[in-house]
């Protein structure tokens, strides 16, 4: 089965000043689907994510979606396909505005980038909250007045809503409840299911991500040390900083949990 | 769950209120702003309903006292004083408005460019209002007003032009502080240019503040102009309240009323302007607590019935309730918990954000935030109720038997002290050790939890250190004291997952070795199964159930607890790749 990628980098480098932040990293990423990226703190996973948004820099290397090269090239300086790659940050709390509605957050990017006019725009604000499983009451309404996952909704239905191919979600379950979390890592999957959206799945969590990836890239120190499919990357990792991640993770079962633990005793011992 | 809780408080919120309205709704505001808009509404209709031609002079009602004619007397040249002050209306708010409009339109504008950019564009801007701010404004005022003639306008724009830096620094400042915000983060991959991203999400966020400096600026205005206008500058044919001042206190010895009419007028202006300005403050602040105190009702007596005395429990908390005050009654965020530790058992209390066991935990530890209040219920600590001892008994079980590791050990150190110093401190001031000893003990703890260099770590400063070796600190300077229970909140989330299993690994060599109990407060189920003993699972302020971590992970009982660890994301089956037919898109 080959499919032509979506969005390849190509050698990717990344400096501030004296810091080599991300090192030659490669990934590629397939139409439809979801690659997990998994990483500790200042690994360099967030780097990539913005050098592809064109929110960050790019030191050298290249960036090719959909055949245009899009290296360094700021969002609103991408025409056609480039300009649907979208984002869903983190922190749910401070990715929307507070000072504007629902409805005035999703309508903007539409009409700005003249796809609709205002009054479709607002047709289709309440095809984008059903979407998410948001009431259709949601559009009038402030940020603060929903939970962390209630606005992580509200972010999906603003990168929804330029149709996008690519969608770069950035720990976009990390600040969320247990039992919220599990409900909108279901409607990332209902989505692409649907729309044939194609995801980067930037997490710390390994469960999280095994959850929803077809691929996984493993980050350490600017670089990706295993890339691979899946289930062999979170089962059956290769490479030992993969295996002490996986490890690292507490199980819900103690007995278990008192075997991983070991496991990574003696991974720790070795190393 | 959560989303329900969480939608709950936000619908009480006063959800759609303008600004405008909340404003008019505080007795002060509203006040301030009437008068503001009578002034304004009198300096436009000023020909209607001015009684008599502002300059013209009668010769008889020099410094004379009211009469029918001239309802406020006349001032020293004759001429009719309640209609200069309604003509004075005019001159006065105009030139407020120039000072307000100038200052503005040039201090907003350098504030959005320099803070939203930084770099060049701001230090350049920055070096031009601290060259404005070391000028002495009323020479420069003077000055100018030898050179621009005899016009209070221009004198007024050259003085909006000197409080331009106020706007630009406020102005700056807020929008350095949403710049890095995720939003105008969002808004640059919606694909939005800078200006629209200023001008839509920058400047609508940022505008509160400026409506307060608009205020406040407008009544400096008023004032500096009628202060220049006292000495004599401006045009002698305009009426103007500063110019009506003057007149008045020539004559304050022949006709001392008339000094009073202008002097009200100008202060009473003034001061709206700033009440409006601390009315619109208030609103913005309105959420914060309010300070009043709430009864307590008396808690009845608790009942010692259940084993609670027995030597082996270390802790035992009996029908527990936590409030905080909202409006004019408490909220409960913990009701009817009650719970036992045992001596060296680690206990774990896990649940989702707002189920109340951080709250459980303050409790115990007599923390809570303020204006939170154990309600009912009581803590029994080695079989004597907390909850009944004064702040400094408290204060000092705290520091010799309960210890706490906090979640966030960077903002639990203080930036400015070397990490040695803030582990010596409560040693000497708690245990009465000499600087010596802290010094060794500090040192030896240090190398107790596991890091690798004690002195190098002692004289370091937190910046220096990563976060898993600050929670190692942290977890040091809790065990200084050999503590019986050791609560720690929620001591990895902040944490990488291999930096997270480490800190594991020492809570529990350390919890055996020193034979201490432990409550765990933590939402992963990973951790309770790594670490604990047993287990409470808390929903909504209460516990739904507690039990031995093994059964509670192997047989939940409760249908919260099992809905919960089916949401744990484990070995979850593999999703299969297909490529989409369509050729991808929607």
């Amino acid at each position: 089965m080959t499919t032509a990628p979506l969005l390849t980098c190509e050698n990717l480098n990344v400096s501030f000043g004296s810091h080599h932040v991300l090192k030659d990293a490669s990934i590629d990423i397939r139409p439809g689907e979801t690659v997990g990226l998994v990483g500790e703190s200042g690994s360099g996973k967030t780097t990539i994510g913005r050098a592809i948004l064109g929110i960050g820099p790019v030191t050298s290397g290249r960036i090719v979606f959909d055949g245009q090269d899009i290296t360094g090239v700021a969002p609103r300086n991408r025409t056609g396909d480039a300009a649907r790659i979208q984002a869903v940050f983190q922190d749910p709390y401070s990715s929307l505005n507070p000072a504007m509605t629902v409805e005035e957050t999703l309508i903007e990017p539409m009409v700005y980038r003249g796809l609709y006019a205002p009054v479709d725009a607002k047709a289709r604000v309440r095809d984008l909250l059903d979407q998410v499983a948001l009431p259709a009451d949601a559009a009038h309404r402030y940020p603060r007045e929903f939970s962390g996952g209630q606005r992580q909704r509200v972010a999906i239905a603003r990168a929804l809503a330029l149709s996008p191919r690519l969608v770069i979600c950035d720990e976009p379950v990390s600040a969320l409840d247990l039992s919220t979390q599990a409900r909108v890592m279901d409607l990332f999957i209902d989505i692409q299911n649907r729309t044939g959206v194609a995801y980067l799945f930037v997490s710390h969590d390994l469960a999280v991500v095994r959850h929803i990836s077809h691929r996984v890239a493993v980050m350490r120190s600017g670089e990706i040390v295993e890339f691979g499919n899946c289930d062999q990357v979170t089962s059956n990792p290769k490479h030992p900083y993969t295996q002490r991640l996986l490890l690292a993770a507490p199980v819900a079962d103690p007995a278990r949990q008192a075997l991983r633990r070991e496991a990574f005793e003696r991974l720790s011992a070795a190393s | 769950m959560s989303d329900l809780v969480n939608n709950d408080t936000g619908r009480r919120a006063p959800a759609r209120q303008t600004l405008i309205r909340a404003v008019l709704r505080n007795p002060l505001g509203a006040a301030a702003s009437f008068v503001i808009l009578c002034v304004v509404l009198i300096a436009i209709l000023a020909p209607l309903i001015a009684p008599q031609d502002p300059t013209a002079v009668q010769i008889f009602k020099v410094n004379a006292p009211w009469d029918a004619e001239f309802l406020l007397g006349g001032d020293g040249s004759g001429r009719d004083i309640l209609s200069r002050l309604i003509f004075g209306a005019r001159n006065t708010l105009l030139g407020a408005l120039i000072v307000v409009g100038v200052s503005s339109t040039l201090g907003v504008a350098a504030g959005l460019i320099g803070g939203y950019y930084a770099g060049r564009a701001d230090t350049v801007f920055s070096w031009v209002a601290d060259g404005l701010m070391a000028l002495p404004a009323i020479i420069v005022l003077l000055a100018f007003h030898q050179v621009l003639g005899s016009s209070i306008y221009y004198s007024m724009a050259v003085f909006g032009i000197l409080l331009t830096p106020g706007f630009f620094r406020l102005t700056r400042n807020l929008v350095a502080s949403v710049r890095n915000e995720l939003y105008i983060d969002a808004a640059r991959v919606s694909g939005l240019s800078d200006s629209r991203i200023i001008f839509r999400h920058v400047l609508k966020t940022v505008r509160p503040p400026l409506v307060i400096q608009v205020s406040i600026v407008a009544g400096i205005a008023i004032i500096i102009q009628a202060g220049l206008e006292f000495l004599g500058l401006g045009d002698s044919q305009v009426p103007t309240w500063g110019g009506m001042l003057q007149d008045g206190f020539a004559n304050l010895y022949v006709a001392p009323e008339a000094v009073w009419w202008p002097g009200l007028a100008i202060s009473l202006t003034v001061a709206s302007f700033v009440l409006l300005a601390n009315a619109v403050r208030d609103t913005l602040q309105q959420n914060q607590p309010t300070g009043r105190k709430l009864a307590v009702d008396p808690s009845p007596v608790s009942q010692d019935g259940d084993a609670a005395d027995s030597a082996d429990i270390i802790l035992s908390v009996r029908d527990l309730a936590v409030g905080y005050p909202d409006g004019d009654r408490w909220r409960e965020v913990v009701r009817d918990v009650s719970f036992n530790v045992r001596r060296g058992e680690i206990l774990g209390i896990v649940g989702e954000s707002g189920s109340g066991k951080s709250q459980t935990a303050f409790a115990i530890l007599g923390l809570l935030a303020s204006g939170g209040t154990v309600l009912r219920g009581s803590i029994r600590f080695e079989g004597r109720d907390v909850t009944k001892l004064d702040f400094a008994a408290r204060h000092a079980l705290r520091g010799s038997q309960i210890a706490y590791v906090p979640q966030e050990p960077m903002s639990n150190l203080d930036p400015s002290f070397k990490i040695g110093f803030q582990l010596m401190e409560p040693m000497r001031t708690v245990l009465g050790l000499s600087k010596a000893q802290a010094r060794a003990r500090a040192l030896e703890l240090l190398g107790h939890v596991g890091l690798p260099n004690p002195l190098r770590t002692f004289n370091a400063y937190p910046h220096q250190i990563s976060g898993g070796m600050a929670q190692r600190v942290l977890i040091a300077g809790a065990i200084s004291c050999n503590p019986k229970l050791l609560i720690a909140d929620e001591p990895t989330t902040a944490l990488d997952v291999t930096v997270q299993a480490e800190i594991l690994k020492l809570l529990r060599n350390l919890q055996s070795e020193l034979g201490m109990s432990v409550i765990m407060v933590t939402h992963n189920f990973g951790v309770v199964a790594d670490l604990c003993d047993r287990v409470a699972v808390m929903q909504q302020g209460r516990i739904v159930e507690i039990n031995a971590a093994g059964t509670l992970f192997a047989t939940p009982e409760q249908d919260y607890t099992k809905m919960l660890l089916s949401c744990v994301l484990e070995d979850s089956p593999v999703r299969a790749y297909v490529a989409p037919t369509a050729g991808g898109g929607n």
